[in-house]
């Protein structure tokens, strides 16, 4: 299906991911998903569902399968090893008291 | 609006295996919350797709009994904020539909399922809504006892439907408000209007009540607990519901049709009478005031909005069609262009 192709008629409508901005300076950020014949339509519905109590400035859809996800088997290989690499993180380093704030 | 699931028989599971031998109860005894691409036992998929869809069924024909007052609501402000309620049930069902989906199911199947009988919802929305007073008691009432069921389910293991409840409690709370306030303003009226909230109040409060579903010890055993999806018994939560509601009810002023109604010093809750269980299960089975006309309804709405759905696909088809044509154009031009330079 290309972006957001509409279904046969006999099914639902293809799926959206939502991502709204709360306010200017913030992250759009995942808020939900829903169903809707096209992106503005799902813009349209997206509005009517995820903002009715002004919990956004700006809205994204995107169409559910054009996300690539990590895969879940990878999950180890790809996050684990950070987990031994604590010198990323400043209290790793001890600072003299006489230093202060760095 | 309703965790409706406590009211269905529960399905006989497997027995329960012990937390430390299955690495999937130890992840959840950790409070680690599984994700739709998780490993997750068929049987913990299963029990999802099952709950989520029954609350998901209820939030929309929750939308029925209440929606019918729109047109009838005494004010303008009553109107536009039954209105806004209504139109936030929808938006839950929405929400929980979406959950379940998540679980590898199809939307349009689970509403199919509900539209032909197979799917169950919860069983107050089978009754009548003949006065102006049973909207007040709705939202005070009901909204307030899905708020007890509802809040808990925030912290459930799995985090689609989790994250859902967490969005519909935050709305809820103006749900129940509002029909506090009707049923306030009614208790501050006129004679009749109080007799009016009072007949409603008898009606509902039983009804309210086994929304919280059969006696713990009439529960057939799931694993609903162990999984991290039950985190009260529904006998939990139904006292808890009666503890905070019988103040409000003495403070608007209203007498609980329950003779058996007394403050036990020592438990530190209220003692209440018991529940007609025959008429909880002939209302479950189908045989409630309101079963056919809700179903009908929502069948109907889904049928005369077909041509609505249709409209919106070719239209859709239309729009991409044009906007394909029309790079093809600009790609004819941009190429013309180049060549020409
Ligand atoms: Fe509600
Ligand atoms: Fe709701």
């Amino acid at each position: 299906m290309s972006d957001a192709a509409p279904p046969a008629s006999s099914g639902d409508w293809p799926l959206f991911e939502v991502f709204v901005r709360s306010k200017q300076g913030l992250d759009h950020k995942h808020v939900g998903s829903l169903h809707a014949s096209d992106p503005a339509h799902a813009i349209a519905l997206a509005r009517d569902v995820y903002t009715r109590r002004q919990e956004g400035v700006s809205i994204w859809v995107v169409p559910a399968h054009a996300i690539t996800a990590s895969a879940v088997e990878q999950k180890a290989d790809n996050f684990d090893p950070m987990a031994s690499k604590i010198y990323r993180h400043p209290t790793f380093y001890d600072i003299p008291e006489e230093i202060g704030h760095m | 609006m309703n965790a409706s699931t406590s009211e269905s028989r529960p399905a006989a599971t497997a027995a329960p295996t012990a937390v430390g031998t299955d690495p999937f109860l130890e992840r959840i005894a950790n409070d680690e919350k599984i994700e739709p691409q998780d490993d997750m036992p068929e049987s913990y998929r299963k029990h999802l797709v099952r709950q989520i869809s029954q609350h998901a069924h209820s939030e929309i024909v929750g939308m029925l009994p209440e929606g019918g007052w729109i047109t009838r609501a005494p004010s303008l402000k009553r109107k536009e904020v039954l209105l806004a309620k209504v139109q936030d049930e929808g938006g839950h069902g929405l929400y929980l539909y979406a959950a379940a989906e998540t679980l590898g199911v199809n939307r349009a199947d689970l509403i199919d399922a509900l539209h032909s009988g197979r799917a169950k919802y919860s069983s107050i929305f089978n009754y009548a809504t003949d006065t102006w007073a049973d909207i007040g008691m709705i939202g005070w009432l009901v909204d307030g006892a899905a708020i007890m069921n509802q809040v808990p389910l925030c912290r459930c293991s799995y985090g689609p439907y989790a994250r859902a409840m967490i969005r519909i409690c935050k709305e809820e709370s103006f749900h129940q408000r509002q029909g506090f306030d009707i049923v306030h303003n009614l208790m501050r009226g006129t004679p009749e209007q109080k007799q009016m909230a009072q007949d409603s109040f008898d009606r509902w409060w039983w009804p309210t009540l086994m929304m919280f579903g059969p006696h713990d010890s009439d529960s057939v055993h799931t694993q609903a607990s162990e999984w991290g999806i039950k985190r009260l018994s529904n006998d939990e939560l139904r006292q808890r519901f009666v503890d905070v509601t019988v103040p409000q009810a003495s403070f608007l002023g209203l007498t609980i049709p329950d003779p058996a109604l007394r403050w036990n010093a020592e438990r530190g809750h209220y003692d209440f009478g018991a529940l007609d269980w025959d008429e909880f299960w002939r209302v479950v089975k189908g045989d409630g005031p309101c079963n056919e006309a809700r179903l009908s309804a929502r069948v109907k709405a889904f049928n005369d909005g077909a041509w609505v759905r249709e409209a919106a696909v070719t239209h859709a088809r239309k729009r991409s069609a044009r906007a394909a044509n029309q790079s093809d154009v600009r790609g004819a031009t941009s190429s013309q262009s180049r060549a020409a330079a």
